[in-house]
C-alpha cells in the first residue's frame, strides 16, 4: 500500500491531464458514480456530516491496525470529492491519517471547495475523517 | 443584444451598475440571486463615499453643524421611507439591521406583557426562518400558540383554511407578502382585513415585495411592515419597520440605551417618543442615510415600470424552461414575483448550482431559509433563479445553456 503522500502525487499527476475545469469536473464525477456503495445501515442520521448543503454520510471502521471509511452522498460532486478523500486516506494507521497534509486538493485545481464557506464543507469531511483516526488512536 | 423594455432602457441601466460588467470564472457574470441580495448602482456607492468625505458624524445630540447636517440626511431618508411605503408619519418608520430584527423587535416587544398564555399566533408554511423562529421564541416564552397557515401544491395559501384558523384566540399573524424560496404573492390586504375582523394585528414581512411593486401600507391597512435595504439596492445592515403610530406607542421598547431614552436616573428611565423609542445607540449612520439613494434610484425608474419588466421577464423564463426536458418547477402560484424555484429530474441541486458557477452564472442552491417549504415538497432544495430589473432575456438564455450543460455533465 502507497504512502498518503504517494496517492496524492497520483492523484495531481491525473488531473494534471486534465486542461481546464470542465475535465476536471468530469473527472470528479466519474470517481463520484465510481465510489463503492456504503451499507445502508450506516446511513443512520447519527453518521451525517453536519455542514454541508448534500447530505454525507460517513462510516469509519477499524481492521486492527488501518482505518477503512466508506461514504456516500446524494450530489454527485460531492461524492467525487469524498471518493477523492477515501482514496487518499482509507487503509492507513490512525496516525497516518492524523497528521496527513491534505494540500493536494489545492493543486488539482479544487481549492475553492476548501473555502470554509463552501457549502459543500469539503474541510468538515476531512476534519470528520480525521476525528474517527484520533478517536482510534486513542483506543 | 441586451433586451430592452418600452418603459425601461434596460442596457442602459446596466451601466449604473459596475459589478455586473466582470467576469466570474472567465465568463461574463450573470448574477440571478437577486432574492439574496442585490446588487449596487453607481448613485448608491457614490453616497456612501460621500457622506464620509462630507457629513459623517453622530446623528441626533451633536450641536455642531456636521451632526446636524448627518441627522438631516438620516432623517430625510425616514421621510424617504415614509413616502415608499405611503405611511401617514415619519416616525411610524423605524430604523432596523432589517427584516430580521424587525421581526425580533415586534416579537420580542409583545413579550412584554402583551402577548398571553392560549394566546395564538399565526402564521404560514410559506415564511422564510426569520419569520419563524422569533415567534417560536415569544410562544416559549408567553404560553402562546403557534399555529401555521396551510399551502397547497402549488404554493397558494389556503385562504379557507385561515379564515377557519382565526378565532378570537388570535391576536398576531405574521406572514410574508411575497415567499423568497417560491415567489408566491400572497392576498395579504385581504388577509389584514379578516385578521381584523377578528382584532388581530398584523405584521408584513416585505423583504421581497418592497423592491419589486408599490406598497402602500395604508392601503393594506398593515399594522406593521417591513423590508430590508440591502434587498432593494441599498447597503446592507439597515432596513425599515413601519407600525401605526398608536401600535408603537403600545409596544414596550426593544432594546435599551442611548437615543432611546428621554430622562435616565439610577433608579428609572423614561423612554423618548416614537421613532426613537426603538432606535438605540448609534445607528447604521451612512446606511440608513444612503437607503434613502437607493429608493431615488428605484423611483427615478418607477416602481410600476420595474415591476412590469420583471413580470415579463418571469413570463419568458417560465415559458423558456418550461420547455426544458426534466424541469420541475416548484411553487406555481397564480400571483408570483420574478423568482423561479426548481430542480432538474433527478439531479441534486448543489451539483447544478456548482456547474452554473463555474460558468458565470450565480444562482442560489439549497433550502432557501424555508426548511419546511422543502420538507412540504420532500426535496433536500431547490435551485432559484431570481431576477432583478437589470436582467436580460439574453441572461435567461445563458441560464438555460448554463442548465444544459450542467444536465450533460451530471445524468
Amino acid at each position: 500500500m502507497s504512502t498518503i503522500s504517494k496517492i496524492q502525487e497520483e492523484i495531481i499527476d491525473e488531473f494534471s491531464l486534465f486542461d481546464d475545469w470542465m475535465g476536471r469536473y468530469e473527472y470528479l464525477i466519474e470517481l463520484g458514480k465510481s465510489l463503492p456503495l456504503i451499507d445502508e445501515q450506516y446511513k443512520t442520521e447519527e453518521n451525517i456530516i453536519k455542514g454541508c448543503q448534500s447530505r454525507v454520510w460517513l462510516h469509519a471502521e477499524n481492521d486492527g491496525q488501518k482505518v477503512i471509511y466508506t461514504a456516500d452522498s446524494d450530489a454527485i460532486l460531492t461524492k467525487g470529492l469524498i471518493a477523492l478523500m477515501i482514496r487518499v486516506l482509507s487503509h492507513h494507521t490512525p496516525e497516518e491519517i492524523v497528521k496527513a497534509d491534505m494540500d493536494f486538493v489545492d493543486k488539482i485545481g479544487l481549492k475553492e471547495h476548501l473555502s470554509p464557506t463552501r457549502a459543500n464543507g469539503l474541510l468538515s469531511m476531512i476534519k470528520q475523517m480525521k476525528y474517527y483516526a484520533l478517536a482510534m488512536q486513542a483506543k | 443584444m441586451v433586451s430592452d423594455n418600452a418603459l425601461l432602457h434596460i442596457e442602459k441601466i446596466r451601466e449604473d451598475f459596475p459589478i455586473l460588467h466582470q467576469k466570474i470564472n472567465g465568463q461574463p457574470l450573470v448574477y440571478l440571486d437577486n432574492a439574496a441580495s442585490t446588487q449596487k448602482p453607481r448613485l448608491v456607492l457614490d453616497a456612501i463615499t460621500d457622506y464620509y468625505q462630507t457629513i459623517n458624524s453622530n446623528i441626533h445630540r451633536g450641536v455642531h453643524l456636521l451632526s446636524q447636517k448627518a441627522t438631516d440626511a438620516y432623517e430625510l431618508s425616514r421621510e424617504k421611507v415614509r413616502a415608499h411605503l405611503n405611511a401617514e408619519k415619519a416616525h411610524e418608520i423605524i430604523f432596523t439591521r432589517g427584516v430580521t430584527e424587525s421581526i425580533n423587535l415586534v416579537a420580542s416587544s409583545l413579550g412584554k406583557g402583551l402577548i398571553k398564555k392560549g394566546d395564538e399566533i399565526l402564521i404560514s408554511a410559506l415564511e422564510h426562518h426569520s419569520n419563524i423562529v422569533p415567534w417560536q421564541f415569544l410562544c416559549a416564552q408567553s404560553g402562546a400558540i403557534l399555529k401555521v397557515i396551510p399551502m397547497n401544491e402549488k404554493g397558494e395559501l389556503l385562504l379557507e383554511a385561515y379564515r377557519s384558523l382565526l378565532s378570537d384566540k388570535t391576536k398576531f399573524v405574521a406572514i410574508n407578502h411575497v415567499s423568497n424560496a417560491l415567489g408566491t404573492v400572497n392576498p395579504v390586504k385581504e388577509m389584514i382585513a379578516q385578521a381584523h375582523d377578528v382584532g388581530a394585528w398584523v405584521l408584513i414581512d416585505g423583504a421581497q415585495s418592497v423592491p419589486h411593486m408599490p406598497v402602500d401600507v395604508q392601503a393594506l391597512d398593515a399594522d406593521f411592515y417591513t423590508f430590508s435595504a440591502h434587498k432593494i439596492y441599498g447597503p446592507t445592515g439597515i432596513g425599515a419597520l413601519y407600525g401605526k403610530e398608536h401600535l408603537l406607542e403600545l409596544l414596550p421598547p426593544y432594546q435599551g440605551g442611548g437615543e432611546m431614552i428621554s430622562t435616565v436616573t439610577f433608579e428609572e428611565s423614561t423612554y423618548a417618543g416614537l421613532p426613537h423609542k426603538f432606535e438605540a445607540g448609534t445607528p447604521n449612520i451612512e446606511a440608513g442615510v444612503v437607503l434613502g439613494t437607493a429608493i431615488d434610484y428605484v423611483h427615478a425608474l418607477g416602481l410600476e415600470n420595474i415591476a412590469a419588466y420583471e413580470q415579463e421577464l418571469l413570463r419568458y423564463a417560465h415559458q423558456k424552461m418550461s420547455a426544458f426536458e426534466g424541469m420541475e418547477f416548484y411553487g406555481t402560484a397564480q400571483h408570483k414575483a420574478s423568482v423561479i424555484s426548481f430542480n432538474l429530474k433527478g439531479i441534486h441541486p448543489y451539483d447544478v448550482g456548482v456547474i452554473l458557477d463555474k460558468l458565470g452564472i450565480a444562482v442560489r442552491t439549497g433550502h432557501h431559509c424555508a426548511q419546511p417549504i422543502m420538507d412540504f415538497y420532500n426535496i433536500p432544495g431547490t435551485i432559484r433563479a431570481s431576477f432583478a430589473f437589470y436582467n436580460t432575456k439574453e441572461e435567461v438564455e445563458i441560464l438555460l445553456k448554463g442548465l444544459a450543460k450542467a444536465r450533460a455533465m451530471l445524468s
